[in-house]
Order: C-alpha cells, then structure tokens, then sequence
C-alpha cells in the first residue's frame, strides 16, 4: 500500500523543488541584468520620469505588503500540512471534530481589514495626485492620435505634425517641464504606454484623454501600443526623445520648416507626386496633403519606419517603399508595385526630407 | 413522459451497440449521464484550446518567431480564450453542478430534465459553431475566418468598419447559444436546490458543494444577460445600422467595456466559486475534519457574490476615468479580498489539528490553495490603479489570471474530477499516473507562469504576435513556453487515465475517501434513480453521523 508508492512521490517532490530553484536562478539573474540598463528599457522598475517613479514607490509598498502575507500564509499552510499529514499507523482514529471559533473567525476578519484599510489610504491619495494634476498654462502640450498601427503626434501650438517620435524637454534643477498629452484615436482602441516616464492611457475614438509625463533624465524611451488594436498591434511602438531644452527648441525650429526641395531628388519627387503617395500623405508646402498615413515632411529626422517595424537607413526605407507588406504584413500601405528604378527614385527623393 | 424515457434506457443498457448507446445518449434527460457529457465535451474542447495555446507559445518562444502570421495567432489567442472560458469553464461547472447536486441534496433528478438536456444541446452546438468559424466564416474576399477581436472584443474593433467577413458575427451568435444553455441550466440548479432537497436538508445543512453553486449559478443569471445584451447591440450595430457602439457616428467605445466587465468580472467569479466548491468539500474529507465555521463560509461567498458585482472597471482603469470612478472601483476590490482571505484561512483552518491524507485530491487542494493566493496578492497589486497602470494590458495581467484560472479554476476541478471520478465510473483513477499528472502539470505551470509574470514587468504588452530581440524578453518567454510542454504531458496524463481506467481501474466502491455527504451513501455508479429510498438527514454530515453514532454531528447542529 502505501509505504512503497510515498517514496516515488518524494523523489518527484524532491526534483520538482530541483527544477523550481534552477528555473528560479535563471529568471532573476536575467531579471537583474535588465534593471542595469539606464533609458531605453522598458523595464518598469526603472522609471525615469513621473509619474512614473511615484508609481514605483507604491508598487514596492505593495509588493512588500503582499510578499508578507505571502509568507505568512504560505508558512502557515506548509507547516499545517507537514505537522498534520497522516503518518503511516495513525488511520484508525479520527481526530478531534472542531466546527469553528468566533474569535479565530474575528480575527481573520479584522487583521485583513485593517491592511485593506491602509492599501485603499495609499492608493486614493497617488491616484489623486497623478490625475488630478493640473497643468500650468505655459506647459507643452501634444496630441496623440492612434492609429492602425501608427502614432500621428501634433504639437497644435507650434504647428508641427510628426508621427511615432514624441520629442519633449527634460527637467533639471533649472526648472520643471512637464509635457501634457492629449490622447485620442483615428479607428479602434489603443494604448500609450511608455514604461519607464508613466503608466499606460487608452487613446479611444470619440473620446478624449490626458494624461502627462515629466522626464528629468534625456534619452530614448521605447513603449508598446498596449491595447490590442488588429493585425499588426505587436508592431506599434511608441519612442519618446528627451532633450535639453536646447536641443529640443532646435528640433522644434527644424520641424517647423517647409519641406526640403533639393534639387538633386528631382526625378523622384516627380515620381512621388505622380503616385498615389500623395492620397495618403502629406507633406507640407506641397500638394502631397493626405491624412492617412504618417506626415512625412521631416520624415528622415525620424529613428525608425512605421512605428519601429524598421530602421530609417536607405535599405530600410528601399524595402519598405518597395513592399510594406513585406516589412509589416497586413499594414494599411499597399504594395505599389512601383519599378525599381522608381523606388530608387522615390528613396532618393524621401531622404532629402530631412 | 420523462420517467418512462429513464426506464427504457435503463433496460436496453447491458450489451448494446455503439449506436444504441450513442442513441441513449442523445435522447437522456438524466441528471449524471448529462453532467457527465458536459465534462466530457468541455474535456474535448480544453484539448483544443489547449492545443492552441501551444501553438501562441511557440510562436513566443523565440524573438521574431515566423511560425505563425500575425492574423493566425490573433484567431488563435480569441478562440483560445473564448473557448476556455465559454466552452471549458462553464460547461465543467454545469457538468459538475449537473452530476452531484441532486446527488447531494438527495433527490433523484434535476426539477427540469428536459430543459436541462436542452441546455447540454445548446452549448454543444454554440461550441461547434464556433469552431465552425474556421470554414464557414471566409467572408468578404477572404478577411475572417474565425473571430480575431479578443475575447472581450473591445469596440469598435468589432465593427463593421474593422472586422470584415463573418467572424465577430460567430463569435456572437455561438456565445448567445452557449448563454442560452448556461442560463437555463443555471435556472435548473437553483431550482433544484431550492424545491427537491430530502427531508431534514434545511439550507445551512447542505454541502458547502451546494451552497457555493447556488452563488455561482445566481451570478450566472445576474452577469450573463449583460453579454447577451450587449452582443445583440453589437448584431445591431453591425446589421441594421445602430450606433451603440460605432465611434464614428458618436456612438461610445467605452459603454461597450462596460458591458462586457459587468459580465466579464462576475464570470471571473462564477468560475473561481465551484473551485472552492470542490476545495470545501475535498479538503474536510481529507483532513478528517469538518469545514471549520461553515456558516462564516457560506457568508464569506455571499459576500463575494455580492462585492463581486460592483467591480467590474477595474479592468478599464486605463481608459481615463476620473480620479473618483478609479478610487471606487479600487476601493471595491480590496473588499473582494476579504472574503476571500477569509476563505483561504477556514481552509487552513479545516486542515489545522486534522489528519491530512495526502491523496491526489488533496494534493490538487494544496496546489490550489498555494497558486490561488498567489493569484489573490497579485490581484490585490492591480487593484492599486497606480501601479495597474503600469500592469493591465501587459504578460503581467496574462500571468495574473492564468494563475486563477488554471492555478485556482483548473487545480480545483482536477481535485474534483480524482475525488468523484469514482463515483461516476465505481473505478478510482490510477494514483501513479495521477501524481505523474499532478507533478508535470505542477512544474509546467510555475515554469510558465511564475516566469510570465516577469515580461510584463519588463514592458511586454499581451497579445503581441511577435517581438524584437534585446528588451529582455527571450529567455523568459523561452522559459515561459517550455513550461507549457510540460504541462500538455501533464494534461495528457489526465486523459489517459480517465480514458484508461474507466474500464480497467480499481473498483473502487461506493464510498472509497471515507465521506460524509450523500452521494457516497449510493452506489458507484448511483443507479438512474440515484437512492432507493430518499435519504432523510439530520446534520451536515449525514455519512458520519452513520458511521459514528457515539458522536454524531446532529448532536451540536
Ligand atoms: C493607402 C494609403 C497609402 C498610400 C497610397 C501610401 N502610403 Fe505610405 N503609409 C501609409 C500608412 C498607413 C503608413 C503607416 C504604416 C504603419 O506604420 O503601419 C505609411 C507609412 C509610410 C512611410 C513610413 C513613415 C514613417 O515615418 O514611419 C513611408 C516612408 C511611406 N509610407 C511612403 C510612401 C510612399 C513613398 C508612397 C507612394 C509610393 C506611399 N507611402 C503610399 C499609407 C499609404
Ligand atoms: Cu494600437
Ligand atoms: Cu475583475
């Protein structure tokens, strides 16, 4: 019976804590090799900005909170099953019948309470001050506008259009600048979620959001489009650029100018003009003033293609003008089924627009 | 009518063909024969799902996977999802609920068996419409197939405008059957309870067992009509030109989740309640010890029940309520946990001072008990709005509610299926496959879900079909889909054994843990009219009192 089937169980017991520790190393010594990074992880715990770092602050309050607990119960359930487990020679009798107790059954009502008390205390009190953080009138403020699978960004202040590259100040001693993000979403739900500067806000059709972030630490800050949204959701992300004020003032002066007209991408430009290219994008100063792509006036100014599927360097730019549909299937550019020599016509023409 | 339908199959049982038999089983209105074809066909379906779990994990497996295309692995994590929860989840809880509630109040059927035939019939056939999708839903030049808007189906994802073809519309028209044969049943349930318990069975005498399927099948009936409602706005909206949801005719995106949480957040419950159920009745049994504070039990459910149903935004915290709406919502869901602490310690203490039989039942107790605690302190950090800020929507969220629905739901229902499987075949399960079960599928779980929770740490949003090399992902998402081999051996275990020792098991008789409620006091199998004479109870332990008259329950009742 059963002394010779429990030996089999204890070495499976014995290997599956084996297996649990070696699987456990692995994780946090991976773990840890993520939290080295300074910008440019997506790690949450490493936040870089508020209010993201308030969140930490209370997200580690709560983990120690609730590792606690876990100790304690989990303690009490091991000992539980190892002080009572049956022992072989002791099945004859019962043990002793016990219904319940009013003051165990009190005191198991009260002691959470109280912990619940103070996690609501903690929690309304950071809720309040995130959200209800009023915005200064001088304060930057951006629209961004979701779409399938792209990131439209505007600065309706300054006149600028842009897509996938949010450029913001930083702070310093010298001053705080918090940037004030208007959300909203051209087709279906999306999410903003950029870990290291604040938590995700749905960008949602007919409807407005805010939410705001104040990064003191300058760098690229990559994020995900955190709400599923159709095909190509895995390939929305989001990259923030952080400058001094300097540098981002000169960005901005950048931004806000016509698009280049060099004479060398001549031939190209005429190609792109004569393509439907013009339907979906704009680029200003020109005819091109379509709205359902991403404005491409200072397009080469930007990291990436198509919300990070590819890098911006001339083979990307060439696979993508090429065939989007290669690059990211099911994306809402089409194949244009140009030529190659008027895709390097076009390319050559795209890089101009610095 | 429905009693000379029993008698007859009842005769023809011995020695009957394949289709006889397949025949019987069409036309049976019996109470076991119908639980027992729910939990089989939602075995069959958890296979499916299962499989295609699998496959969304090797696509993960490794950074830039080509395995599968962006759109097969959106199908595949919708139907994934929706078939757990509407194809696996709640027909093993009316299965359950079917088989072993008449049993245990002592009655001989179900007070409406032929609406509950009706409503095995509906979920059958609202699943295989589903699945159906896959060739019947090719729609408009080809966009569709099966349903690729998520399990909840955010609007206007949904719409017209974004999902082309015919895929939302199965994804509608299944679950509208599926809540036609889940609302009657449920009606079915609390009917029973409520009309056919034997004599001396008061209420606070029933098995905990009973109790909580009441609460759940009272939420079934509350939560379930929020979806119905809100799938046939979604038909509208799609068909006859509604606005409900339609953003770019001023309809809202945002009621649309409203609905759906309303309905979603109770189902979570709905389905984590017959876990404890089984839980309560698995643990006294082997820790030889009744249920310590039974009454406090049946009010900590209630008031799950009740809480339960105003906390459905958190879900939605990210979509910009006001600082007012999160603080509620918040706040409401840490009272959640504590019932649900309170639950948790009854157990411990039923176990406490007892004699604790390690046999594969409690084993999958333990289990649950240890993995649903988890499940429970992770649920309480995305209560904190903050810090769910930073969480919902990312693998972190995917590890949380796996952990309740596969380390709570799931483990629950295997410790039910070890303990009553003897009851419905008379043969136990083999124990050693049984801990060969229990131990991979353990393993596997925590290889995969312990390490999930990680990359959502690390900024991994879900259902991303695919993603880049370098943010600290792959080896945990390696390390993830590893685990989730090792668990489908584990499930495969299950399905051996449950396929092999129905006929060649060890017979196991009728009452082979030593129990105390009346579905042990018939034989194993009950015969069709499950007592021979009805059963008159005096306690809460109607078995014990019979095998202990020295010291009978009724004694303190
Ligand atoms: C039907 C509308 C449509 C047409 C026509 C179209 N595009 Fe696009 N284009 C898009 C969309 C939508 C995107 C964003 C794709 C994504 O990120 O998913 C895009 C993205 C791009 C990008 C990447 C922009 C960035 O910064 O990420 C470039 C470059 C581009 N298109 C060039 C072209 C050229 C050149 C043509 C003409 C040959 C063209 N497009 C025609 C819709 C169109
Ligand atoms: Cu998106
Ligand atoms: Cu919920």
């Amino acid at each position: 019976m059963r002394p010779s089937l429990s030996l089999r169980p204890g070495i499976l017991r014995a290997l599956a804590l084996l297996c649990a520790c070696a699987a456990w190393l692995i994780i946090a010594g991976h773990v840890t090799q993520a939290f080295g990074n300074p910008s440019g992880t997506t790690n949450i715990f490493r936040p870089l900005s508020q209010p993201a770092q308030e969140v930490q602050e209370l997200s580690l309050l709560v983990i120690a909170i609730c590792t606690v607990i876990f100790l304690v119960v989990a303690g009490l359930l091991a000992y539980t099953i190892i002080r009572f487990r049956q022992r072989a020679g002791d099945e004859a009798s019962e043990p002793p019948q016990i219904y319940g107790s009013n003051q165990i059954e009190m005191a198991w009502t009260v002691l959470p309470i109280l912990i619940v008390f103070v996690l609501i205390l903690v929690t309304s009190r950071s809720i309040a001050n995130i959200q209800n953080r009023e915005a200064s009138p001088d304060a930057l403020r951006a629209t961004v506008i979701g779409h399938q699978w792209w990131w439209e960004i505007r600065y309706p202040k300054l006149g600028i259009v842009t897509a996938n590259e949010l450029h913001v100040p930083a702070s310093d001693a010298s001053g705080r600048r918090p940037t004030f993000l208007k959300l909203e979403s051209a087709d279906v739900a999306h999410s903003f979620w950029v870990p290291q500067l604040a938590g995700k806000t749905d960008l949602i059709p007919n409807r407005e959001n805010l939410m705001w972030i104040e990064p003191t630490e300058i760098g690229t800050y990559l994020g995900n489009c955190a709400e599923y949204c159709g095909t190509q959701h895995a390939r929305m992300l989001i990259r923030v650029v952080v400058q001094t004020p300097e540098e981002f003032e000169r960005w901005v002066g950048e931004q806000q100018q016509a698009a280049a007209e060099e004479a060398s991408a001549a031939e190209g430009r005429v190609v792109f003009f004569a393509n439907s290219c013009v339907n979906c994008h704009t680029i200003r100063g020109t005819t091109a003033q379509g709205m359902f792509g991403p404005d491409l006036t200072h397009m080469m100014s930007r990291q990436t293609l198509a919300s990070g599927a590819a890098p911006n360097t001339p083979a990307g730019l060439r696979a993508w003008v090429r065939d989007p549909q290669a690059v990211k299937v099911g994306c809402l550019m089409p194949n244009m089924q140009m030529t190659d020599e008027e895709v390097d016509k076009i390319v050559a023409y795209l890089q101009t627009l610095k | 009518m429905a009693s000379q339908e029993i008698a007859l199959i009842d005769e023809r049982q011995p020695g009957t063909s394949f289709v006889e038999r397949l025949h019987g089983l069409v036309i049976t209105v019996d109470h076991k024969k119908l639980g027992l074809m729910y939990v089989g066909t939602a075995l069959g379906f958890l296979l499916v799902a299962g499989l295609m779990a699998l496959a969304i994990r090797m696509q993960l497996a490794v950074p830039n996977n080509t395995l599968l295309e962006p759109d097969v692995f959106n199908r595949f994590f919708t139907m994934h999802g929706t078939a757990m929860v509407f194809l696996v989840g709640m027909p093993i809880i009316a299965g359950l609920g079917n088989y072993l509630v008449p049993l245990m109040i002592g009655t001989r059927d179900m007070a409406f068996p032929r609406l509950n035939a009706f409503g095995y019939w509906m979920f059958l056939f609202g699943g295989l419409l589903l699945y159906f999708s896959y060739l019947g839903a090719p729609g408009l030049a080809g966009h569709g197939s099966a349903p690729d808007v998520g399990w909840f189906a955010y609007a206007p994802l949904t719409g017209r405008a974004f999902s082309r073809g015919h895929g939302t519309d199965y994804w509608i028209l299944s679950l509208l059957l599926t809540s036609v044969g889940s609302t009657v049943s449920a009606i079915n349930v609390l009917a029973t309870v409520f009309a056919l318990r034997c004599r001396g069975m008061t209420l606070m005498r029933m098995p905990l067992f009973v109790w909580l399927m009441v609460v759940t099948n009272f939420m079934i009936l509350l939560a379930l009509p929020a979806l119905s409602a809100s799938q046939v706005m979604l038909l509208i909206d799609r068909y006859l030109g509604g606005h409900f949801f339609d953003t770019q005719a001023g309809g809202s995106a945002v009621i649309w989740q409203h609905f759906f949480w309303i309905f979603g957040h109770p189902e979570v419950y709905i389905l984590i309640i017959p876990a404890f159920a089984c839980v309560s009745e698995i643990v006294p049994v082997f820790s030889r010890k009744p249920i310590f504070g039974y009454p406090v039990m049946v009010g900590a459910t209630v008031m799950i029940g009740l809480i339960s149903v105003s906390v459905w935004a958190h879900h939605m915290f990210s979509v910009g309520m006001t600082s007012v709406g999160n603080t509620f919502f918040a706040i409401s869901t840490f009272l959640v946990a504590v019932p649900t602490g309170i639950k948790i310690f009854n157990w411990l203490g039923t176990m406490y001072g007892g004699k604790i039989r390690l046999e594969l039942p409690m084993i999958f107790c333990l289990g649950f008990l240890f993995q649903f605690l988890i499940a429970g302190l992770t649920g309480v950090m995305l209560a904190v709005v903050p810090f769910n800020w930073q969480l919902t929507d990312s693998y972190f969220v995917v590890a949380h509610f796996h952990y309740t629905l596969v380390g709570g739901f799931l483990s629950g229902m295997f410790a039910g299926f070890y303990y009553w499987y003897p009851k419905t075949s008379g043969r136990l399960l083999d124990r050693r496959l049984g801990f060969w079960h229990f131990w991979l599928f353990f393993i596997g779980f925590h290889l995969t879900f312990d390490t999930m929770h990680f990359p959502g740490l690390l900024g991994m949003p879900r259902r991303v079909y695919t993603y880049d090399a370098g943010r600290g992902w792959e080896t945990l998402n390696f390390i993830t889909s590893l685990g989730a081999l090792i668990q489908a051996a584990g499930v495969l275990c299950l399905v051996v054994n449950i396929l092999r020792s129905w006929k060649k098991g060890k017979v196991a008789g009728n009452d082979p843990w030593d129990a105390w409620t009346l579905e042990w006091a018939t034989t194993s199998p009950p015969p069709d009219y499950n007592f021979e004479t009805l059963p008159v109870v005096r306690s809460r332990r109607p078995l014990w009192d019979l095998k202990h008259p020295e010291d009978p329950d009724w004694k303190y009742d």
